[in-house]
Order: structure tokens, then C-alpha cells, then sequence
């Protein structure tokens, strides 16, 4: 037994996973990783493609054995007693169904409600209420296959719920969504996590998800963690500013001295501007009427940093 | 924390669990009226064009293998009732890459059932409706042209072939599939083995030198579906490696190619994920 509560929900202690492949050098996708997750935490996990993540999460499910260190999920060994924790976490993946394809989505959940063994009553309560919450009522009937994206992402969120597991894991979940149907998935997690107090670990490649729904990050680099701390910390380390690209009447002088932002460059003699800050110490409105008090802006974006950017200044801090 | 989960145990609980995923499937077939009966037409005719195999083969000779045409018509029936009702419940095991590849494995180890016992119930091919029909015709066809007298040992044989013949090619699509978490392109081997050996389990076993006879009787016991059986309910002589004495032996065959499947799957789970083995 590895020491530490049996309250803790993830256990994670030096834990290494490597791959052997044929006609090619071993592969260390996760290499002596120590970590612990608590309940309640939202605990985003991010980082560049290959960097050992999927393969964490696999660990931490039962899916692959560790090839040292170890793993241990809700108190349970994902290996050993793979059963048992299965109906205590909730996994997405967002690249695989865990619906019918061919049912009505209702049989979906209909089913899942009975491999996890719950008497009709609760069962369709509880599809009641997150059909309710996730705004599924019409697409009930429908059969999955025919669901676009976003309903179906949402279905998959429902049918990983309908057991209410303490822990949920989430492998980009908002990936390919629209801008409506990330805000509605995000809203209700922060609601379940509130409600029920449930665990979310969820890996992703959006900075929005990490800003709204989690309240610590993991970095994770060539299979070890580059970063382990909160969100602010994250930015106070790298920087998770915004950047305001404005496109003005005709060419203009430089914006210096917008309050509280970093003049980043221009084009085309000044018609594009780039300014940049922080969300923390002013607003984009601000910035926007600071612009237009110096010249008329005919259009303009908002940037945000993408995550791979906010890994690469983290590895090469780290590095 | 409030137990919500249903009185039964947990036994009961995965039944229930796979039977309502089996009634789903059931469903979802028989949802598509016209590309059921299409696809139900379509294995009634591979069953027909099978039959006129065999019809062709004794056209030019009066006996193969010391089956005449009327017995050879009981061996085809039996092999093929078995092969298509193993087909029906259990031939989408040998599509394991497939399920590999799009994650479905991955999202059974997510439930708390047995992964084995998902792949087993993930799919039914009811399809296979069309050549079980073609099959039990011409059984009772055989039955009759053979003169079939119902006696204890003739019908105790035929429900032991038909019942634990099943099982048996049930057993080799389970055993391929676990095969197949090794072998990359497995596809082409592992039908050589439940194809195979549903091809050999509708010839008379004579026809066969000794080895392979052997190998057929003994390794992948093909021959114990139908062959065998018929040699008892017909009260034929077979010959060596092929003693009628041996049918009574099916569950014992069957038995051992659930021992092996069940190896091969353990083994084939433990690579998957890199648990030495």
C-alpha cells in the first residue's frame, strides 16, 4: 500500500510507462511521474501532443499496465480492481463513442444505466435531470449517429455521468466544438462540480477550458511534469495575456503607452496593430476605447494564447 | 453512501446488463427492414451456392470419403447450422482489430463488466438468420432421404452436435480474437482457422491425408461437428483418426477450444496492455 488517505483521488508515484517498439528505440511516454489529485479539485492537464498525457490517463483507468511506479485511482489499483473503479469515474474521450451509433441516444443511456446497475427509478431520474441540465430533450429520440458535434459531445458527457462517479475524467472534451456549445459544456461542469463536488481531471488543447473550469494545471512534458500550480501561477510564470489586434482608418504612429498594455508590432505602415495584456490588470473595453481615443478602428480580434504556445515558454522555462 | 444499485447481485446484475446490450442490438438490426431482408437473401443464397458445391461434387462421383450424396447432406447441414449459429452470436470477435482501432476496446474497460464478455455480446449478426434457414432445410431433407430412425442415440447425437458443435465454432472465433491483439494483420490468419476449419468441418474427414486429419480431429476439432455425428447417426464405419466412438467426445473437443480461447484472450488482454506476456 502506497501511504497517503483513501480519500485522495489520484495517486500517481513515480510512475513510468514505456513503450518498446519494433525497429525502433524504446519510447518513454511517461517517465517517473508524482502526483496527487484531491476531491474536488479541477485539475486541467495539458500539454504538447505526444507528451505522455492519454497514456497517463490510460494508467490511471486500467487500460495500460505501468511499466513501474504505480497508479492508484479512487483509492482503488486501476489494474487489479478495474471493475470497482469503473463505477466510480466517469471518462470522455473525445475521439471515442461510447454511444450506439445506431440506437435512439435515450437506449444509450438506458443501457449504460444498466451496465452500472441501477433500478429504473434512479435511473431514469437521473437521465431526466442531465438531459434537463444539458439541454437534450429533442435529441433523445434521435438516433446518435445523426447528432451533430456538439450534441453528441454533450451526450457523451451525459452517459459518462449517468453513474455519478466522484472523479471525472474528460480527454478534450470541447475539441471541434463551437463557440455556444464549449460555453453550455463548461457551464455545466462548473455546475456538477459545485452541486456534487465531483473531481475533474481534463486534458485539453483550449486555454478556455483550463481558465474556466480548472483551478490547478499540470504541465507535462516528454513524459515528466514541467509545472505544477495554479492558474495564476501558470500566468505569473509564462504569461497568459491577450492580444488585441486592431485594424485603424489609415497608417498610424506606434499605440506606446496604451495603459496597461505591450505595443507588440504593426503592418502595413501601421493599419494593423498588435497590443497585448493581461485580463487581470485591465479590460479589453478599456484597451478598445484607449485605441479609439488615437485613431478609428475599423475592425479588430482578440487573440488568446493557444495552449501549445503556453507549453513551449513553459518548456523552454523549464527546459 | 446510499446503495442505489438494484437488490440482485452483481452476477445477476452483468446478465441483466448484457442482455439489455444483446436486445439492443437485436433491435437495431431488425430497424433497417429492407437492409435486413437484403442482407437476409444474401446469406441464403452463399448457403444455396454451398449446397450446389456438393451436389456438384457427387454428380461426378457416387461417394467421397465413404460418404454417399444422402450423407453428405447431413454432414453440410450439421457443419453448416453450426457454423452459421457460432457466426450469428460470436463471428465479430475475429473483427478485433477493428474494435481495436476505433477505441471500442477502450471504452470497455471502462465498465464494469468483463471485457470479454462485452466483445462477446457487442454484436449478433441476425443475418446469419439466412443460412441457419438454408441449414436446418436440408437437415431435414438429409434426415429423411437417410432414413433417420428416432432412437435415443440418434437424436441424443444430433441436439449434442448441433448444441455443443456451436459452441465449439463459437470458441475458435473467441480464440482468434484474442490471437489478434498480437497480429497486426491477424484478419487473413485467424480466418484460416475458424474459415478453415468451418470449410473442413463439411467434408467427410477421409477425404484428408493423416496429418491433417489429425490435426482437424485433435488440434482444431472441426471435425467433430459434423463428421463425426453423422457417422453415429447414420451408423457409418469412418477409419482412422475418424471412430465413430469419438463423437460422444464433442463437449470434451469443445471444452478444449474454450480452454484455449480463454488462454489466448488472457494472454492477448495482458499485451494490450503491456502487462508483460
Amino acid at each position: 500500500m502506497t501511504e497517503g488517505s483513501s480519500d485522495t483521488m489520484v495517486e500517481v508515484t513515480r510512475l513510468t510507462r514505456v513503450f518498446r517498439r519494433r525497429g525502433a528505440d524504446d519510447l518513454t511516454a511517461v517517465d517517473g511521474m508524482t502526483f496527487r489529485i484531491e476531491p474536488g479539485e479541477a485539475v486541467g492537464y495539458i500539454g504538447a501532443n505526444g507528451a505522455g498525457k492519454s497514456t497517463t490517463i490510460k494508467m490511471l483507468t486500467g487500460i495500460l499496465a505501468p511499466t513501474s511506479g504505480s497508479a492508484r485511482t479512487c483509492g482503488l489499483d486501476p489494474m487489479r480492481e478495474r471493475r470497482r473503479l469503473a463505477r466510480r469515474i466517469g471518462v470522455v474521450f473525445g475521439q471515442r463513442s461510447q454511444l450506439w451509433w445506431d440506437l435512439p441516444l435515450r437506449e444509450s443511456f438506458d443501457i449504460l444505466a444498466s451496465i452500472h446497475g441501477l433500478s429504473s427509478a434512479v435511473a431514469a431520474r437521473r437521465i431526466a435531470r442531465l438531459t434537463d441540465l444539458l439541454d437534450m430533450g429533442p435529441t433523445l429520440t434521435q438516433p446518435v449517429r445523426s447528432l451533430s458535434l456538439g450534441q453528441r459531445m454533450r451526450a457523451e458527457v451525459a452517459a459518462a455521468l449517468v453513474h455519478e462517479p466522484s472523479l471525472v475524467i474528460l480527454d478534450e472534451p470541447t475539441i471541434g466544438l463551437d463557440v455556444v456549445s464549449k460555453a453550455r459544456l463548461r457551464e455545466f461542469l462548473i455546475d456538477q462540480r459545485r452541486d456534487h463536488g465531483t473531481t475533474l481531471l481534463l486534458t485539453t488543447h483550449d486555454m478556455g477550458d483550463i481558465e474556466r473550469l480548472c483551478d490547478r494545471v499540470l504541465v507535462v512534458d516528454h513524459g515528466r511534469l514541467a509545472f505544477d500550480g495554479t492558474l495564476a501561477g501558470l500566468a505569473g510564470t509564462v504569461g497568459v495575456g491577450r492580444v488585441l489586434v486592431v485594424d485603424l482608418d489609415g497608417p498610424t504612429e506606434p499605440l506606446h503607452g496604451i495603459p496597461a498594455t505591450q505595443w507588440q508590432g504593426s503592418e502595413g505602415g501601421g493599419i494593423r496593430q498588435r497590443l497585448a495584456f493581461d485580463p487581470a490588470d485591465t479590460t479589453a473595453s478599456a484597451v478598445l476605447a484607449a485605441v479609439a481615443e488615437r485613431a478609428t478602428v475599423r475592425d479588430l480580434s482578440i487573440e488568446e494564447p493557444d495552449i501549445e504556445e503556453v507549453v513551449r515558454r513553459i518548456y523552454t522555462t523549464s527546459g | 453512501m446510499a446503495d442505489l444499485r438494484t437488490e440482485a447481485g452483481p452476477r445477476a446484475g452483468a446478465w441483466a446488463a448484457y442482455r439489455s446490450i444483446l436486445r439492443s442490438r437485436v433491435r437495431a438490426q431488425a430497424g433497417y427492414r429492407v437492409s435486413f431482408a437484403t442482407d437476409i437473401a444474401a446469406t441464403v443464397l452463399t448457403g444455396l451456392a454451398e449446397l450446389t458445391e456438393v451436389y456438384v461434387i457427387f454428380h461426378n462421383t457416387p461417394r467421397l470419403g465413404g460418404l454417399n450424396f444422402d450423407a453428405a447432406l447431413l454432414v453440410f447441414a450439421l457443419a453448416n447450422l453450426t457454423f452459421a449459429a457460432a457466426d450469428l452470436f460470436l463471428g465479430h470477435c475475429d473483427r478485433l482489430p477493428t474494435y481495436v482501432r476505433e477505441g471500442r476496446i477502450d471504452v470497455f474497460y471502462l465498465r464494469p463488466l468483463s471485457l470479454l464478455g462485452q466483445l462477446m455480446t457487442s454484436e449478433v449478426s441476425l443475418r446469419r438468420l439466412g443460412r441457419i434457414t438454408v441449414a436446418v432445410v436440408v437437415l431435414a431433407i438429409a434426415l429423411v432421404r437417410n432414413e433417420v430412425a428416432p432412437t435415443p442415440v440418434t437424436m441424443g447425437m444430433l441436439a449434442l452436435a448441433i448444441v455443443a458443435g456451436t459452441v465449439l465454432l463459437g470458441g475458435l472465433f473467441v480464440a482468434v480474437a484474442g490471437l489478434q491483439f498480437w497480429l497486426v494483420d491477424g484478419r487473413e490468419f485467424a480466418n484460416a482457422f475458424t474459415y478453415g476449419g468451418a470449410y473442413a468441418a463439411q467434408q467427410s474427414s477421409l477425404v484428408f491425408p493423416d496429418p491433417v486429419r489429425i490435426f482437424f480431429t485433435f488440434v482444431v476439432p472441426a471435425a467433430f461437428t459434423a463428421y463425426l455425428p453423422t457417422l453415429v447417426i447414420l451408423g457409418l464405419p469412418g477409419g482412422d483418426f475418424a471412430d465413430p466412438a469419438l463423437a460422444w467426445w464433442l463437449p470434451v473437443a469443445a471444452a478444449w477450444v474454450w480452454l484455449v480461447a480463454l488462454v489466448t484472450w488472457r494472454f492477448g488482454v495482458r499485451h494490450y496492455q503491456g502487462a508483460g506476456g
